[in-house]
């Protein structure tokens, strides 16, 4: 039961978790970068980074290139460890069967 | 079942933080070829400076000039090769050639380089040239080195390669042509090839 409560529900979707993976490897990635990786539409990405962002896993910086808004996000230290938790939970329930 | 699924999770977070971290469309072929080109470049050089009238190597003869001229395109064939196949399995592999993966591979790949490049040339224009293939293979191996995070790591084990026999060269500059052959020539073709067989033929 206790590794069952680690499988976190904020990353039960391909793309979140797709987004965290990104993140967790990179210092920082842009929206552009992440919607080329994810193969995802822009409002698909944008719901869910809005989902991480709602419970702090993520970080969000919206700042100019030039004229051109950029928008760029990474992780909290709160995001990394829960992420860490939801991979050990994972590799342990594999390990089970 | 659900286990099936966890799998497949797993897999895709290692597979996103792969290509999300490292570029590794590099093809092995352009490293063989690049190895062929300093082999006929040094074979050339050699036989410029045995065949000239002094038959060793000095700083201000036009000998001396060729050689750099060599060098240079040596350096500039294997780039250019380097950059078309490396485009052309990119494009086999649907990745893009200049993305953030790539840029990063290149900016830290050239930091080392450009380093040990202006440094050779300053003390080449200070009359020192003893330690020249030395420093080369050095900077070279540290460049692979700091390039391999981004990219295949097997790279590293080549830069580390290159920085032993860079070691060896300084110490006994006697040997600094033939170490140079070895480190630009003959393990680039061997790592080539390695790399060629692992990561090329998907």
């Amino acid at each position: 039961m206790s590794i069952i409560n680690n499988i976190n529900k904020a990353f039960d979707h391909r793309i979140r978790l797709g987004i965290m993976s990104i993140l967790m490897v990179n210092e920082y990635a842009d929206f552009k970068m992440l919607k080329e990786l994810l193969e995802v539409t822009d409002g698909n990405l944008a719901s869910h980074t809005k989902a991480l962002e709602k419970v702090e896993y993520i970080k969000v910086e919206k700042q100019f290139i030039g004229r051109k808004p950029n928008t760029r996000y990474s992780t909290t230290k709160l995001g990394e460890l829960e992420f860490k938790k939801h991979i050990n939970a994972l590799e342990k329930l594999i390990n089970k069967q | 079942m659900e286990s099936k699924n966890y799998l497949k999770d797993i897999s895709e977070i290692k597979n996103l933080m792969n290509k999300s971290s490292r570029f590794i469309s590099l093809s092995g072929l352009s490293g063989i070829l690049a190895g062929i080109y300093a082999i006929i470049g040094a074979a050339t050089a050699y036989f410029l400076v045995k065949n000239s009238d002094r038959g060793y190597l000095i700083l201000d003869g036009y000998i001396f000039k060729l050689c750099m001229l060599i060098l240079a395109l040596v350096a500039i064939l294997s780039i250019v090769t380097g950059i078309i196949l490396t485009t052309k399995k990119a494009k086999k592999q649907g990745a893009k050639i200049w993305d953030t993966s790539s840029k990063r591979l290149v900016s830290n790949f050239l930091i080392p380089l450009i380093t040990g490049g202006t440094y050779i040339l300053i003390l080449l224009y200070q009359g020192k040239y003893g330690q020249t293939a030395a420093l080369m293979l050095i900077f070279y191996g540290l460049a692979l080195v700091n390039a391999s995070k981004y990219s295949f790591g097997d790279i590293k084990y080549l830069g580390i390669i290159d920085i032993i026999l860079g070691l060896v060269a300084a110490t006994f500059p006697g040997y600094g042509f033939w170490l140079w052959v070895i480190g630009f020539g003959i393990m680039h073709i061997i790592y080539g090839a390695l790399m060629h067989f692992k990561y090329d033929r998907v």
